[in-house]
């Protein structure tokens, strides 16, 4: 299955090439330009595996995002971007959960693999609730 | 800058003038007050106790001979009424007398003398062959006849010495007769003449006609003038003595102090030039203007020393803060164009990322089938990739610049040396291709991280290389920075083959202001701040430097809190 993917910058014309380049490399992109509105195209597609994710935005900034997202979709993974090399912003966004962080201009490769490492960290950690499910079914129906 | 000398020199010479004038003022007029009024009541004083002293001297003489002129007549007297008319009258007797009053007398008495009332000395006892004189005309004569005695003024007798008459009239049988006696003036002449003070104070007796009685020092002609008014003034003095001061013919004032004798016959002058008289007080007045003077050379020149110094202390207060200010503003302005370049790099950023992105989608698309065969594949590839890494240059420039530009921190952090110096290295790169400086590095890694402020110990080293950078300029060089653990302390060497430092600079190196390079390049403080820095730290900076061959900074740094080398970097 293809990564699902949402795009979350304020610079138009870097997110649609960035959109362009990714969905090349098979990735399902959505796109947001704001923190507000990526909460809004997160809440129609919750099975989201990762946000990348800008860290300086306008209105609503990216540590700000990051805690909401995490508190929505807490199995959603979050790559976050910096643009300004500060790594303050990013420690602090991983010491929230952020899954990694990039720093802009980023070398698209790179990318890649985190967001690859990052879908997948996410897809094992669904599976591994499923089976406890599943376990949990059969033991209260005693069939294990 | 030669102007803003001048405008300096300017205020400092006024501000020098102004304490000195002060100074002067402040230590001068009290000394000139207290010393005028000091000597004014010294000088009335002096004046009179002069005065006082020689009125008394006088007073004293007067007293003297008005006692003697007064015994010799009693003398006299108590001999006419003693004894008759006849038995004076007879030669021998009258000797035997005389030689009783000399004997008890001293030779005071010269000779004796009866005169009958016609004039005829009827008697004569003495050294002089005045017998049978004939007195009848004389004025001492007509003068006793009309009044019961008479004392004579003093004259110059037969061998020159003067002498003075006394004369008794006394009644014999309804007849008058006369004793009369010549009275040596000679011991009472000294009295008088003795009478010596100073220089040229001197006395002497002058009767109404202005006739010298004694022999004065001088031979003095008299000028009547003063002595005129001596005799006018003394008529109605008290205490019967009289003080003048009168100028004399040469314009010298003189004193003259006077007292009557003889019942206002005769008048005692004692007379002294003023200058001698009130010499003690000359003389203090000299003393005192002398010491006066001296203190005020001594004043003005302590006044210029002290004014010049203290100004010397306030020019070099304000050069001082003058060039601290200058460091201030260029901080200022460091900071401001540090916060510039932040805003700038932060900027160029996002297009810089957004240029690099589109570059990056060209490439993806020439992988699509229609480029495959493209005669220019390998161009559009190398022009792609050449963007990409123009692009990431931009970026490593932008993140450096921004990491640099932060505010001073000071507070301790865990810092990696062998990073930050890497990190400044990066930094320099461009200045150090620009200089033909070759940087080396020898770091010993695995080095325990030191807790430091790291912008504090940033701007050390980079001051550092800076420096070696700039010691460099001309001719190039290498400049290689080791970092090595040493005991409890890590040590930074950075060794560079400039021109290095002469012996008489490398002692003053770290003091404030001390700077080799010309004036607006360099302020002098760069290695000072350094020193301040290291030496807050805990640690020490020295430095080894031989001409011709270049210098070495030793930078050493304790560990606190002694961590243990981490495997990580």
């Amino acid at each position: 299955m293809k990564p699902l993917v949402l795009l979350v910058d304020d610079e138009v014309p870097f997110v649609e090439t960035m959109t362009k380049r990714l969905e090349k490399r098979d990735l399902i992109v959505n796109t947001a330009f704001s923190g507000k509105e990526a909460l809004e195209v997160l809440s129609k597609n919750r099975n989201t595996d990762v946000v990348i994710l800008d860290v300086k935005m306008p209105g609503m900034d990216g540590i700000e995002t990051l805690g909401e997202i995490k508190k929505a979709y807490p199995l959603t993974e979050v790559v976050m971007l910096t643009g300004h090399g500060t790594i303050e912003s990013a420690i602090e966004g991983m010491k929230k959960g952020a899954y990694d962080y990039l720093m802009k201009p980023c070398d698209i490769d790179q990318l890649m693999r985190k967001v690859e490492e990052a879908t997948q960290k996410k897809r094992n950690h669904e599976e591994k609730i499923r089976e406890a499910k599943v376990r949990e079914a059969l033991t209260t129906h005693g069939l294990e | 800058m030669a102007q803003a000398k001048e405008i300096h020199n300017g205020y400092y010479y006024s501000l020098t003038r102004n304490i000195l004038l002060v100074i002067i003022l402040v230590a001068i007029t009290p000394m000139i007050l207290v010393s005028s009024i000091i000597l004014y009541e010294f000088d009335v004083s002096y004046h009179e106790k002069v005065r006082a002293h020689l009125e008394e001297l006088v007073l004293k003489h007067k007293h003297n001979i008005d006692s003697f002129l007064k015994e010799k007549l009693g003398d006299i007297r108590l001999l006419a009424q003693s004894f008759t008319y006849e038995e004076l009258s007879n030669e021998a007797f009258l000797r035997d007398r005389l030689e009783l009053l000399q004997q008890n007398y001293g030779p005071v008495f010269v000779d004796l003398g009866v005169v009958n009332s016609r004039g005829l000395q009827v008697a004569y006892a003495g050294p002089f062959k005045l017998g049978q004189a004939l007195y009848s005309n004389a004025e001492w004569f007509q003068r006793t006849m009309k009044s019961h005695y008479f004392k004579s003024d003093v004259f110059l007798g037969l061998r020159g010495l003067p002498h003075f008459i006394i004369a008794v009239r006394e009644n014999y049988n309804g007849d008058s007769w006369i004793l009369r006696a010549t009275i040596d003036f000679v011991a009472f002449n000294d009295l008088v003449e003795n009478i010596r003070i100073g220089e040229t104070g001197f006395a002497f007796i002058l009767n109404k006609k202005g006739e010298f009685q004694t022999k004065p020092m001088y031979d003095l002609i008299p000028n009547k003038v003063p002595y005129n008014d001596c005799f006018a003034e003394c008529k109605d003095c008290k205490n019967g003595v009289c003080f003048m001061e009168r100028k004399d013919e040469a314009g010298n004032p003189v004193v003259y102090v006077s007292a009557m004798l003889k019942h206002g016959e005769w008048l005692l002058i004692y007379q002294q030039k003023a200058s001698d008289a009130y010499s003690d007080l000359r003389r203090t007045l000299r003393v005192t203007i002398a010491i006066i003077l001296l203190a005020g050379i001594a004043i003005v020149i302590t006044g210029f020393i002290v004014s010049r110094r203290m100004v010397g202390r306030v020019a070099e207060a304000d050069r001082e803060k003058e060039l601290i200010s200058e460091q201030v503003v260029e901080t200022g302005k460091l900071a401001s164009v540090g916060e510039l370049a932040a805003g700038i790099a932060h900027e160029i950023n996002n297009p810089v990322a957004i240029m690099v992105e589109e570059a990056g989608w060209i490439e993806d698309l020439l992988e699509e089938e229609e480029f495959k065969q493209g005669k220019n594949l390998d161009e559009f590839h190398r022009a792609l990739g050449q963007i990409r890494n123009q692009g990431r240059r931009c970026k490593e420039i932008t993140h450096k610049l921004l990491s640099f530009a932060r505010k001073t921190d000071s507070t301790a952090h865990d810092v990696q040396l062998n990073d930050l110096v890497e990190e400044l290295i990066a930094l320099s790169e461009q200045r150090a291709k620009y200089s033909n400086v070759a940087i080396s590095t020898d770091l010993q890694p695995d080095l325990p991280s030191i807790r430091v402020s790291q912008t504090e110990l940033q701007q050390v080293l980079l001051n550092l290389i800076n420096n070696a950078l700039d010691a460099m300029e001309k001719e190039g060089g290498s400049l290689e920075i080791s970092t090595r653990q040493e005991g409890d302390h890590i040590a930074v060497k950075m060794a560079d083959t400039g021109p290095g430092i002469p012996g008489a600079n490398l002692a003053r190196i770290f003091d404030p202001f001390f700077t080799t390079k010309p004036v607006g390049k360099g302020t002098g403080l760069g290695l000072s701040i350094c020193y301040g820095i290291i030496k807050k730290m805990g640690g020490d900076i020295e430095v080894r430097s031989t001409v011709g061959e270049g210098s070495t900074f030793l930078v050493k740094i304790p560990i606190k809190g002694g961590q243990e080398p981490t495997a990580d970097a």
